[in-house]
């Protein structure tokens, strides 16, 4: 069934980009066969592969249950807003809070979460910027 | 001999201290990737590239160093198939099944480094192999018209998929979704604006980099938190090593397995859709038919780790050929090689060698230098890198993951490719869930660009007759193997798989099926 769904994901997919090149506005000085042919031939592949998926549908994978998959969505929730917070808090404090994050989900008890997330902020910091020289994010305590 | 004089001007340039300190950080770095279960060498590559990159190295370090990882991966691999039963990566699978019964009788240490001569042997040879074949095929290369070079792409997305593959409609679909992601941005041609919904952050395209680490690091992460339960179950008990060095009598025991593996793994490597993990097992399985005579092979028999890991080592040697001379990676490791060098702003194929000499020869003087470093690392230290499995994912994973943010902070500082880059990591496991193959993705995200490039350009030399595109022999010889390449897996596939697998029927499940 997954592939079913999948290939019918496949599919519109390839029909909406399909669709979004046609759209694309020609310029009058276009070469011989302009900036549309190769996305309509990589829909093509898309779109036969996505048929193939709803007619032979391949065994079912084994989905996480409910608990599982929030735990994935909620690590990539806790991730998008690292990048957000980022330039706002500075490279150190985000980054003891998304390591102690992830590193309690994966098992961890909460005060060692804290602790490797604290070691992996400061560890990154020193190689990375104090060693290496790289730009990390600044926060407005400057590190 | 013209050869020889490109090489030692290639060992001028990697002799230099710099380069050897970067070697052997890389040959090291490398081992304990490749050790460490879930970190294989393509996701240990593809982490380091940003920083290689911001860090401003010049391309032959940059090259040095991250061609070390690769390598020294390859020797990394074993260590957790010897002591743990669990592969490091996809071409140590086969090393399992003779590493871990002689781990059980007390014979670890031996196992790990009669491999690790075989490791060197094979990436010896094969880089010898590379030395010489490279150059014959740039020859061919420069042959090579426009349509040729789309035929050539085809190919390699067609073959990507490997003898082993197991659903070429899911290659296919891999691959397509990659080079639809390449197309996202402004058209170099007729600079209009494609497929960037008015997003401005798009108009320069989505970074190829971007889409690597999202995929190859944070989706492991993803994967992980979702299986950390059974993961956590299992305790590792410390497992005696015993003597760490094998005897003369053992190495010469094995000397004529490791030979004719190599050759087996170097020619491998250089067909396309092969690469190291068949490489290994047709290594494995032709010794087994060959010198078993008394049926010891699986049980623990010293040949039986000697061959896959000379195998898979000669085909990491051999995959390079390809990769260099016509800018058309054969692997998922090759693959992200050649994203370090269009990092570098450098496009490999034929004119590498005549435009880049000095990055070629260096970097294959590099090769033989770091798998000396490697052999004189992995045989007395590789107490050390066993004591690297040690290291809890719930520890490692969030490093992983803290890592590739600052790479690729590093090259854009932009939150939006940092978002974007978590957006691929949940499409990485999705596609994984679903046994679509990253390689294919991420090949058409590297190659998109070029491949649409020399369709174009020789539908325009040819004022849009798409005759041009079979014109000639070379052509027509080149889509017959991308066809045949295609095919084949059909048919042999499900053969060529539960042989693979059947050896390992008693194995605890891994996380590392990837």
């Amino acid at each position: 069934m997954s592939d079913r769904i999948f290939g019918a994901i496949g599919l519109a997919i390839a029909l909406i980009y399909v669709w979004q090149a046609s759209t694309i506005e020609e310029s009058f000085m276009s070469d011989v066969i302009g900036p549309k042919l190769f996305p309509y031939l990589i829909a093509t592949v898309m779109g036969l592969a996505s048929l193939f998926f709803m007619l032979r549908p391949d065994e079912e994978p084994v989905w996480p249950g409910f608990g599982k998959l929030f735990e994935i969505i909620m690590a990539a929730v806790v991730m998008l807003f690292y990048a957000q917070l980022l330039p706002v808090l500075g490279f150190v404090i985000s980054t003891i809070f998304a390591t102690a994050y992830l590193s309690w989900r994966l098992g961890s008890t909460p005060i060692m979460s804290l602790v490797s997330g604290v070691l992996t902020a400061f560890g990154i910091y020193t190689v990375f910027r104090l060693i290496l020289g790289l730009s990390l994010a600044r926060g407005p305590l400057g590190f | 001999m013209d050869v020889f004089a490109s090489l030692s001007d290639g060992f001028l340039i990697a002799l230099s201290w710099e380069n050897l300190m970067f070697a052997l950080l890389g040959c090291f770095l490398g081992t304990i990737m490749g050790a460490l279960p879930g970190l294989g060498p393509s996701n240990g590559v593809a982490i380091l590239i940003p920083l290689a990159f911001t860090l401003g190295l010049a391309p032959t370090p940059a090259l040095i160093l991250l061609t070390s990882v690769y390598y020294g991966a390859m020797y990394g691999g074993r260590v957790s198939s010897i002591l743990l039963n669990i592969p490091g990566d996809e071409p140590a699978l086969m090393t399992c099944l003779d590493g871990y019964p002689m781990a059980q009788a007390g014979r670890a240490g031996e196992a790990l480094a009669i491999s690790g001569i075989a490791s060197f042997v094979g990436a010896f040879i094969a880089t010898w192999g590379l030395v010489f074949l490279a150059p014959q095929l740039v020859k061919v290369a420069l042959l090579f018209g426009p349509a040729e070079y789309f035929a050539l792409f085809t190919l390699a997305f067609a073959t990507l998929g490997g003898l082993s593959s197991k659903n070429q409609a899911k290659s296919a679909f891999a691959a397509a979704l990659g080079l639809a992601f390449a197309t996202v941005g402004m058209d170099d041609q007729t600079g209009v604006a494609r497929f960037t919904f008015g997003e401005v952050h798009l108009f320069d395209g989505i970074d190829f980099l971007v889409v690597i680490v999202g995929m190859f690091a944070l989706s492991e992460v993803f994967i992980f938190l979702e299986h950390h339960k059974a993961s956590d179950l299992k305790h590792v008990e410390p497992i005696k090593i015993g003597r760490i060095t094998p005897s003369w009598a053992l190495i010469k025991y094995c000397t004529p397995t490791m030979l004719r593996t190599t050759g087996l793994g170097f020619i491998a490597g250089v067909l396309p859709g092969a690469g190291a993990s068949l490489g290994s097992f047709i290594a494995y399985s032709m010794e087994k038919r060959l010198v078993d005579k008394k049926g010891t092979f699986g049980k623990g028999d010293p040949r039986g780790v000697a061959a896959p890991e000379a195998g898979n080592n000669a085909a990491a040697g051999g995959a390079l050929v390809p990769m260099l001379a016509l800018g058309v990676p054969g692997s998922g490791t090759t693959a992200v090689l050649l994203a370090v060098l269009l990092a570098m702003n450098i496009t490999p194929g034929p004119l590498l060698f005549t435009q880049n000499p000095d990055v070629v020869w260096g970097l294959i003087a590099a090769l033989f230098i770091g798998n000396v470093m490697l052999l004189i690392l992995n045989i007395p230290m590789v107490g050390l890198f066993t004591r690297v499995l040690l290291i809890p994912p719930r520890v490692l994973m969030p490093i992983v993951a803290m890592i590739s943010f600052v790479g690729i902070y590093g090259v854009s500082g932009s939150t939006f490719d940092l978002m974007v880059m978590v957006i691929f990591g949940v499409l990485g496991w999705a596609l994984r869930k679903l046994d679509v193959p990253l390689v294919p993705v991420v090949l058409g995200t590297l190659l998109g660009y070029a491949m649409e490039v020399n369709l174009r350009r020789a539908l325009t030399i040819s004022d849009g007759d798409y005759g041009v595109l079979v014109g000639s022999p070379l052509a027509i010889g080149l889509w017959t193997v991308a066809i045949l390449g295609f095919v084949f897996p059909i048919i042999f596939g499900p053969m060529l798989r539960s042989r693979m697998h059947a050896g390992r029927a008693t194995d605890p499940k891994d996380l590392t099926d990837e």
